[in-house]
């Protein structure tokens, strides 16, 4: 009986952990596609439903479908707000050589500039920054905390 | 800003016979077996130990000097300096008439010996070179100049022992600029700074308002070039490192980065970005004439020049991917040179132009690594989580670069060092600095 009961709680903490476990495995998988991040713990937003941020693959600067629906939000409440100007402020993560990273920053946030720019938005109201590697937003040494890195902010400029 | 160095350097040759001599250090392979050498504490007599140390507060200056000398030739990796418990013979009687029994005794190959006075506020040092198992002096030599330059005496005395011994130049008598680092990962404070090449004499010369990066040397004088984002506008700046004056170098219209300066130090060579492009250009520094060297929509970056000047190496992703490519001076015959597995990025050119240097990253993992001009003969000195930019020493047989570590799962645990190498892929160590450091460049020899 009491032998019993120990296996059926053993099994029971052994189910818990396996779920807990796949759970784990599932929300980084769920913040990643590829290795682009897709999650949102590190994004701000220039205001309601207009998130401020896009994120790129390892080495890239194509904007992915997610990137480009992120843009759009951003140009039309740019138009809305047709005072405002933005820094758009490009990363890389810390897997590359650092004049290397810078490049790859600038090419980025001119993506998104690009991008912004087609939806109308007058190039006279963006500029761009890069900062390479030099300011990550997750001081962590794995493909998430990289993932969240290599990224484009749109910064309010005024 | 940095007090300005006025090494008036008299050399008396002492009647110096130059035989053939036995001991002589090779410096081309890896030296398992560093050749003995006993630096004998300098002499000094007491009048001179009382003056220095009141004005320097440094008290026997002659011991101070002879550690300068020590820790230089132990940190090449080339020499094994002799514990100076051992030594049986006075220094000051050392240096006049060395007991050549005493020291191959305790297995000295090579002796230096010295003395010290101070005449007229000017410190005046003399010092020998003895080769012990042919029991005859190789090298006698002295030089003159204000106390406080005292350390340098020591890197320079150690400068003429290693070309004694090696028959190469030394760079001891050299400086280190660096990025000094400070504060938590996502948010570093960066200055530059400036130390001896054996981590003395550290001074900052920015205050770390401003990120800064990349600084380098100018190979003919004490200039340096670099990047900063002073009011977050990220250029390329000029700095003097005597008068501390800054000016930012050129007026483009976007991102200026990545630069060195050529040869004969009168062009700068960088990157300039701009809509997502990053070629190459130079620029005069006396007309301000500036050049564009490379028109590529690909990533054109890390420029560095052969020291003929007529070549540049660079990087560039053009094929997909980051690899070095070297072309003629004005962007001309542009050739791929790197075609192992993995990305390559921050090539510079050898002092002795037959090698570059670079960063490889492959697998996750990143090396430091030397090929020849065409790209021939690869071969990795060093393999590790993170590091890369290479900087050679003036006589083109160490590289110092810098190391970052991974973080723990917390994101804790980041530290940014410099390194060095030799050339034969031996005699790996930490370079000591006060802080945190990284991007160094390697300084020409202050003296000749």
């Amino acid at each position: 009986m009491n032998l019993s009961k120990f296996f059926k709680n053993a099994f029971l903490v052994m189910l818990a952990c396996l779920v807990l476990s796949a759970c784990a495995t599932k929300k980084v998988q769920n913040q990643m596609q590829g290795d682009v991040y897709t999650g949102t713990d590190t994004v701000e937003y220039l205001a309601s439903g207009v998130p401020d941020r896009v994120f790129f693959a390892t080495n890239e600067s194509v904007l992915t479908t997610a990137s480009r629906d992120t843009l759009r939000k951003q140009a039309e409440w740019l138009r809305k707000n047709s005072k405002v100007n933005v820094v758009l402020e490009g990363h890389a993560d810390e897997r590359g050589t650092r004049e290397y990273n810078l490049a790859l920053g600038e090419r980025r946030a001119n993506a998104a500039k690009d991008y912004l720019m087609t939806y109308g938005i007058s190039g006279n109201r963006i500029s761009v920054i890069s900062y390479g590697k030099e300011r990550p937003v997750d001081s962590g040494s794995n493909p998430l905390a990289w993932s969240k890195n290599r990224r484009s902010v749109t910064v309010k400029a005024n | 800003m940095i007090k300005k160095i006025t090494l008036s350097l008299i050399i008396l040759l002492l009647g110096t016979v130059q035989l053939y001599a036995l001991i002589e250090v090779d410096i081309t392979r890896g030296n398992l077996d560093p050749l003995p050498v006993a630096v004998s504490p300098l002499s000094s007599d007491k009048n001179t130990d009382d003056e220095l140390s009141k004005d320097l507060k440094i008290k026997q200056i002659g011991y101070k000097i002879s550690e300068v000398v020590e820790n230089n030739l132990k940190n090449s990796g080339l020499f094994n300096p002799l514990n100076k418990d051992a030594f049986l013979q006075k220094p000051d009687i050392a240096h006049l008439k060395p007991r050549f029994e005493d020291w191959s005794l305790i297995k000295a190959q090579a002796l230096i010996t010295g003395k010290v006075t101070l005449k007229d506020e000017k410190l005046r040092v003399e010092f020998r070179l003895w080769d012990v198992l042919a029991a005859k002096e190789m090298m006698a030599l002295a030089f003159t100049t204000v106390p406080s330059n005292w350390r340098r005496i020591g890197h320079i005395i150690t400068d003429k022992v290693y070309e004694r011994l090696t028959g190469e130049k030394g760079y001891f008598d050299t400086r280190i600029i660096y990025v000094s680092e400070d504060g938590p990962k996502t948010k570093r404070i960066k200055k530059l700074a400036i130390m001896d090449q054996d981590g003395s004499n550290t001074k900052y010369l920015t205050l770390g308002n401003e990120l800064v990066l990349t600084p380098r040397f100018n190979p003919t004088n004490q200039m340096v070039t670099y990047l900063s984002y002073f009011r977050n506008l990220p250029r390329v700046y000029l700095l003097d490192i005597e008068t501390g004056v800054q000016e930012v170098v050129g007026d483009f219209p976007g991102m200026t980065f990545a630069p060195r300066f050529s040869p004969d130090g009168k062009k700068i060579i960088m990157s300039f970005a701009m809509d997502g492009n990053s070629d190459i250009y130079t620029m005069d520094l006396e007309n301000r004439i500036v050049d564009r060297i490379t028109n590529h929509p690909s990533i054109d970056t890390s420029p560095s020049y052969s020291p003929d000047g007529k070549y540049i190496c660079f990087n560039s992703d053009r094929s997909g991917y980051q690899q070095i490519y070297v072309m003629g001076k004005d962007g001309t015959n542009v050739k791929r040179i790197s075609f192992g597995k993995g990305l390559y990025g921050t090539p510079v050119w050898s002092p002795r132009g037959d090698l570059i240097a670079f960063t490889k990253l492959h697998k996750g993992k990143f090396y430091i690594g030397v090929m020849r001009t065409d790209g021939s003969g690869e071969r990795l000195l060093t393999e590790n989580y993170y590091q890369e930019a290479p900087s050679w020493s003036p006589n083109g047989r160490v590289l110092i670069f810098y190391r970052e570590t991974k973080t723990d799962s917390e994101g804790k645990g980041f530290s940014a060092k410099l390194w060095s190498i030799d050339l034969t892929g031996y005699n790996e160590r930490m370079v000591t600095t006060e802080s945190d450091a990284s991007d160094p460049s390697w300084s020409s020899l202050l003296s000749n």
